[in-house]
Parts: C-alpha cells; structure tokens; sequence
C-alpha cells in the first residue's frame, strides 16, 4: 500500500494534491483502519496524489471539544494548525466527519483555513471529474440502507454526496424513516463513544438500529467510524450480523470495484 | 355620565398596557443579565431568517397537522387583530362599528374575520384533543406537569372564549345582522337568540364585546407568565439564532489567550500580568448559572414555547434518558426568573440566594446524557439551540470542577498524552498502512 507522508513530499520538493485526514479511529481502530485503507485504495486508483500527516497527526480536539475540555481542544487545534501551516497545506479529506467538523468549522477562527471536504465528498469530486468511474455490480439487487452521520447531515447539511456515491453500486438504495435532517444519532456524538451511557431505558445504537432494520436492508452503510461502532454493536443486540453488514461507504466503493 | 363606558374603556386599555410594558421592561431587564455576544453581522441574512423562519413558518410545516393547524391560528390571529383596532376606536370614541362606513369592503374584512374566528376555534379544538385526549407523548413528559401542563390548557380556553365572544358579538348585532354583509358565521349562530327582544340581544352583544376586548387584554398580559410570549419574541430569536452551521461550536477566546501563552516558548510565566488583565479574565469558564450564558441564550430561554419538538427527536429522551433538550430551556427561563425577583426584591441588586442553573435545575446526568447530535436544533420551529446551554455547563464541569465522568477523564488524558483517545502510541499512527 503506497501511504507517503507530508515529510516525505517536502523532501521531493513536491506538494500532493490532498492531505488526507486519517484521525484518531482511523488510525487506531481495528475496524476503522479497514474503512481507512479501503480509502486509500480508492485514492490509488483514481491516481490521486496525497499524504497522510502520519505521526505529526494529533487528535483533532474535537471529542475533548464536545465534553466540554476547552482548553484540551484549543491545544491540540493550534499543534496541529502548526504542523498543517508549516506544510502549507489546502485541502483535506477525512473519512471521519467529526474531523472534517472541527477542521471545516472551528480551526478557521485559531489560525487554521482550509478547504475540508468529507471522504463522501471527495468521491463524488473524483466521479464528476471523470476521474474515478465506477461499474463494480457486486453489490447488484442488494438493499442498501444510509445511515446519516450527525456531523456530516445535519451539522454541515451535507446529505447528497453519500447517496450519489452509493448509487455508484448499483445497488437498490433504502430511506429509513428517519433520515437526512431526521436521522436519529447512533448514540456516539458528544463523547458518548468513550463513556458508559446515563441510564434508560435502551441503548441509542439499538434504537437507531432498529430503525436501519425496518429497510429490511443487506447493508447498513455508514459514512463514519464510530457511527460503524455503534451500528455492528447494534446489529449484534439484534442478533443479525449474520445477514446484515455494517460498511463504510468507502468499503462498499472499494469492495464493489474488487480493489 | 353618558362618557363612563368611554373612560372606563380609557382606563383599562391604559391598566393593561401599563401593566405589560412594565414587565416588558422587567423582560429586557432579564435578558440583558446575560453576557454579551456579538450578532451584529449579516444583517441581511438574519432579516431572512426571520422572514422564513417566524413570519412565513417554514420550520413549523415539517411537522403538516400542527404546522397547518398553527399557521391558522397565527394568521387568525394577526388578521382578527385589526378588529381590534376597530374595537379598541370604538371604546374610546363611543362609536359603533368605526369602520363600517368604509363601504362594501367592510363586510368582506369582516367576512374573512369570522372564517378565520371560526377555523382558529377548530385548530383550537384539536390542538387540545391532541393535549388532552389523543395525548401526544411530547405533551406528557415529565416536564409537563402542573403549570406547563395548565398553561398550555389555559391559552387553548383563552382563544376558544375569545373567538367565540367575537362571534357572539356580530350575531347579537342586529344592524349588523341586518345589514346581511359579512355575517358568514355569525349567522349560524343567530338564531340561537331568536325570539329574543332586542334590548337583550344589546346586552349580549355589549356584554361580549366588552368580555372580548378585556379578555384580548387579560391575554396580552398573560404573556409574561406564559409560555405564549413567543407570539412575539419568536421574531427576534429567530433574527438572532446561529447563521454559522450547526456542527461549529463556538471557540473560547479567553481559552485562546491562555493557551497560547502556554505554547510561547518565549512566555515568561512568572511575568506580572499587564495591567488591567485580572479584570479582563472572564469569571469563570462555561456557565453554572443564568447569568453565565449569553443574551441570546437569555432570550432563547423566554421564546421557548414548550411544543416539545426537540425532545421528542432527542435521542437520549428517546431511550429513556433524563435530558429532555425542552427542559433545558424551561429550567433556564425559570432560574431567570427567579433571579429577576431576586433582583426585585433587593433594591436591583442579585443577592446570592445559594442556588444556581447548575444542580438545582438541571444535573449532571442529564448534561451528560447529551450527544450533542443536534436534533433539537434541527427540530426547533423558533431557532432555539439548547444544545449551546448544555456545551457551555459541561464546559463549567470540566473545566471549573473537573467532574466529567471517569471514562471521559480518561480519554482526555491520553489525548493529552498521546494525542488520541485511546492509550496508543502517537509514533504508532501510521502503522496501519503495513498491517
């Protein structure tokens, strides 16, 4: 897998075309690493010049953020505002729309601005271009239902770029009930991830799973990582991982055109 | 004497409005307790929301029967106003009917009047079948019990009394109902006082005509204590709601002073502070009380209306969790209010009163029950944005008491350490590339 760095293009002389964001999940995560690599095949075979930050990344801030950690925030936002100017960086892509918040919306205002763009984003850029074309039928007569991502959906009104590209799979695509400005969160945003819920009566990724089932769906597409976290839990409670899938749209891309 | 109807008309209109415009200014007052914030920007944009949003009711039809429903009642509302007008000329001058002389196109407007009276009396009607019978869940949180619940109620009598006087009162007019012009309604329910001699039919219809315009100023000073001011503070909350998209939360700018003095290496710590910066340093960071939040939020807090939309699309509401975003705003508007009688009651001046919006409102549990999705942004028909008020309290707990949840002290300490939530190694970020 070719993944360069920053470092390593500034020592070509060269400037790549995107940073690509891998953040924290991505990076880590065993299951966010498959939807990370599934986008870096994607990026190879449109031929697309990019780098990651690799270990100059830092967490973006953005959890800390939500949790109330201010301070936390702003730290780690002017670090990496730091290392992003140095390398005169433009344009970022992120698979992770909680990034591509943070990025998007709260570095402009301490120092930081740059065209960010959500992965989804980027392959519809690279489809309208000509520069990706798409024709895999793996996914041919599947049901397909999205799930929407709060921070790419509803927080920066991003709800086409998803659907397009999934079309590309030609697969039968599902609305939940629930979806674009309705959707219901899957239970992860606002630090949720990393905590224990307040007691209740149910667990969110259940509820919001119940919701994808209803589509009667092969696949739950996802369009973030910890969305993908809480929705497989969520089929697991249901006891269904057998007949239905938790993919990133990524995956499904990359799966679909057997990269 | 044949001037007493007159002067004692003078005398309640002027009571009333007196009455209102005092606590209007009690209101402001209230609302300017909070901290500045800066929505003088894009002045053409926010004109538009509010043309959208509050005057044209866009958001208020994403849900069709109570945007339908409530689209009537507001345009009846607005509408039959001008008769106020109307009656409010009459009671001073002693004329009747002050507009009648503008012709045939009375009858029209009165027309439409009496249509509007009539269809605002239906919503009316199934507004509280939905309360009270169908009982909708978002009307029967745990909220939404003894003075929500009654206000609710009492606004939905209000209108039906009020819409039925003004009825009463054009088919006890007999010139009126004579006249044949303009009675689409009223002379359906005519003849319910048929065979009445015509002196009784004028006490009715005085008798109405008097309980309506005192009851039209009974409501207006209802306001206050009700949840029904956001017939009027929906425009400027909506004029002064959030135009930056919903997923950017505001920065700190107090924080960003301190950090980046931290990060300048050439900072000197043990420097004295310039002078002036100790007062400059803001209080406290994120808000444990009313006074914490913003105006906006201030304002927020008294526009809320109580429909309940954000917690019925609230995800944690939706699981059994304590956060209902509604009352985050009822909480906030009745802390408010009670530190505005603070206020009153001691000559100006907010004497601690050991409480605060933190804890004796609203807890922890449900600050943390939060996942910050943005539901109830989206859901508000009034721009509302409880999640703002929630951000900045856990903002308070974090940074003031360090009291967020063990797991979450956990996560912000690898972040501190190794620049990601989890305890991984930040040399071993790009590992996955040769797994």
């Amino acid at each position: 897998m070719t993944v360069k760095t920053m470092a390593e293009f500034m020592a070509e002389g060269k400037q790549p075309e995107i940073l690509f964001w891998v953040g924290s999940a991505g990076s880590y995560d065993d299951r966010a690493k498959k939807i990370t690599k599934a986008f870096v095949k994607i990026l190879n075979k449109a031929n697309v010049d990019f780098a990651v930050l690799g270990t100059e990344e830092s967490n973006t801030g953005d959890v800390a953020k939500r949790a109330g950690n201010e301070f936390l925030f702003q730290m780690q936002a002017l670090m990496n505002i730091e290392v992003l100017n140095a390398y005169e960086v433009k344009k970022i892509v992120t698979c992770d729309p909680h990034s591509y918040n943070c990025l998007k919306n709260e570095y402009p205002s301490l120092g930081g601005n740059y065209n960010v763009l959500h992965h989804t984003q980027f392959i519809q850029q690279l489809i309208k271009e000509g520069r990706l074309t798409l024709q895999g039928n793996l996914y041919k007569g599947k049901r397909i239902t999205f799930h929407d991502p709060c921070y790419l959906g509803r927080a920066n009104n991003e709800f086409d770029a998803p659907r397009q590209v999934l079309k590309n799979t030609n697969a039968e695509i599902i609305e939940m009930k629930r979806h674009k400005q309705t959707a219901l969160c899957c239970g992860a945003g606002g630090a949720q991830m990393f905590k224990e819920p307040e007691k209740g009566d149910k667990d969110i990724n259940v509820l919001r799973t119940e919701d994808a089932l209803e589509t009667k769906p092969n696949i739950i597409a996802t369009g973030c990582p910890y969305c993908n976290t809480m929705m497989t839990d969520g089929v697991k409670a249901k006891e269904k991982e057998a007949e239905i899938s938790v993919l990133d749209i990524a995956e499904l891309i990359a799966n679909s055109e057997e990269l | 004497m044949q001037y007493l109807p007159n002067i004692i008309f003078a005398i309640l209109l002027t009571v009333a409005i007196g009455y209102f415009a005092k606590n209007v200014k009690k209101l402001i007052r209230n609302i300017k307790l909070g901290q500045d914030v800066d929505v003088s920007n894009n002045k053409k944009e926010r004109f538009k929301n509010m043309a959208m949003i509050a005057l044209g009711q866009s958001k208020m039809v994403k849900r069709p029967i109570a945007g339908i429903l409530h689209i009537i009642v507001y345009v009846g509302f607005i509408i039959i106003n001008i008769e106020v007008l109307e009656i409010i000329i009459d009671g001073l001058f002693g004329t009747h009917r002050a507009f009648s002389g503008i012709g045939p196109i009375y009858g029209v407007l009165i027309g439409i009047f009496e249509i509007l009276a009539f269809l605002v009396f239906v919503a009316v009607v199934i507004f509280w079948i939905r309360r009270n019978v169908m009982k909708l869940s978002r009307f029967w949180k745990s909220e939404m019990t003894t003075w929500p619940k009654n206000d609710g109620n009492f606004i939905l009598y209000f209108e039906m009394v009020l819409m039925t006087l003004f009825l009463v009162m054009n088919a006890t007019d007999v010139s009126f109902q004579n006249m044949n012009n303009g009675n689409v309604i009223s002379q359906f329910i005519a003849p319910l006082f048929s065979g009445m001699p015509e002196s009784t039919l004028h006490i009715i219809e005085r008798a109405a005509w008097w309980l309506h315009i005192a009851g039209i100023l009974i409501f207006l000073n209802y306001l206050y204590f009700s949840k029904h001011l956001h017939i009027i503070l929906a425009f400027p909350n909506t004029y002064y709601g959030s135009l930056k998209p919903k997923g950017a939360f505001n920065n700190l700018e107090s924080v960003t002073k301190e950090v980046k003095m931290m990060m300048d290496p050439n900072a000197d710590p043990f420097a004295a502070p310039p002078e002036g910066a100790e007062a400059a340093m803001p209080a406290k960071f994120g808000a444990s009380d009313v006074q914490d939040l913003n105006w906006v939020q201030l304002l927020s807090a008294y526009t809320c209306t109580e429909c309940g939309r954000c917690t019925s699309a609230c995800p944690a509401n939706l699981t059994g969790k304590k956060l209902s975003p509604r009352k985050i705003m009822m909480d906030t508007r009745d802390r408010l209010e009670e530190v505005g009688k603070n206020i009153d009651a001691n000559n100006g001046e907010f004497k601690d009163d050991g409480k605060q919006l933190l804890g004796d409102y609203i807890t922890n549990e449900e600050l943390w029950a939060c996942t910050t999705c943005n539901a109830c942004v989206e859901e508000c028909p009034v721009s509302i944005n409880p999640l703002s008020i929630i951000l900045e309290m856990r903002r308070y707990l974090v940074m003031e008491q360090s009291a967020a949840p063990v797991e979450l002290n956990n996560m912000m300490t690898n972040i501190e350490n190794n620049g990601a939530p989890w305890p991984y190694n930040q040399m071993d970020r790009l590992n996955w590339k040769d797994e």
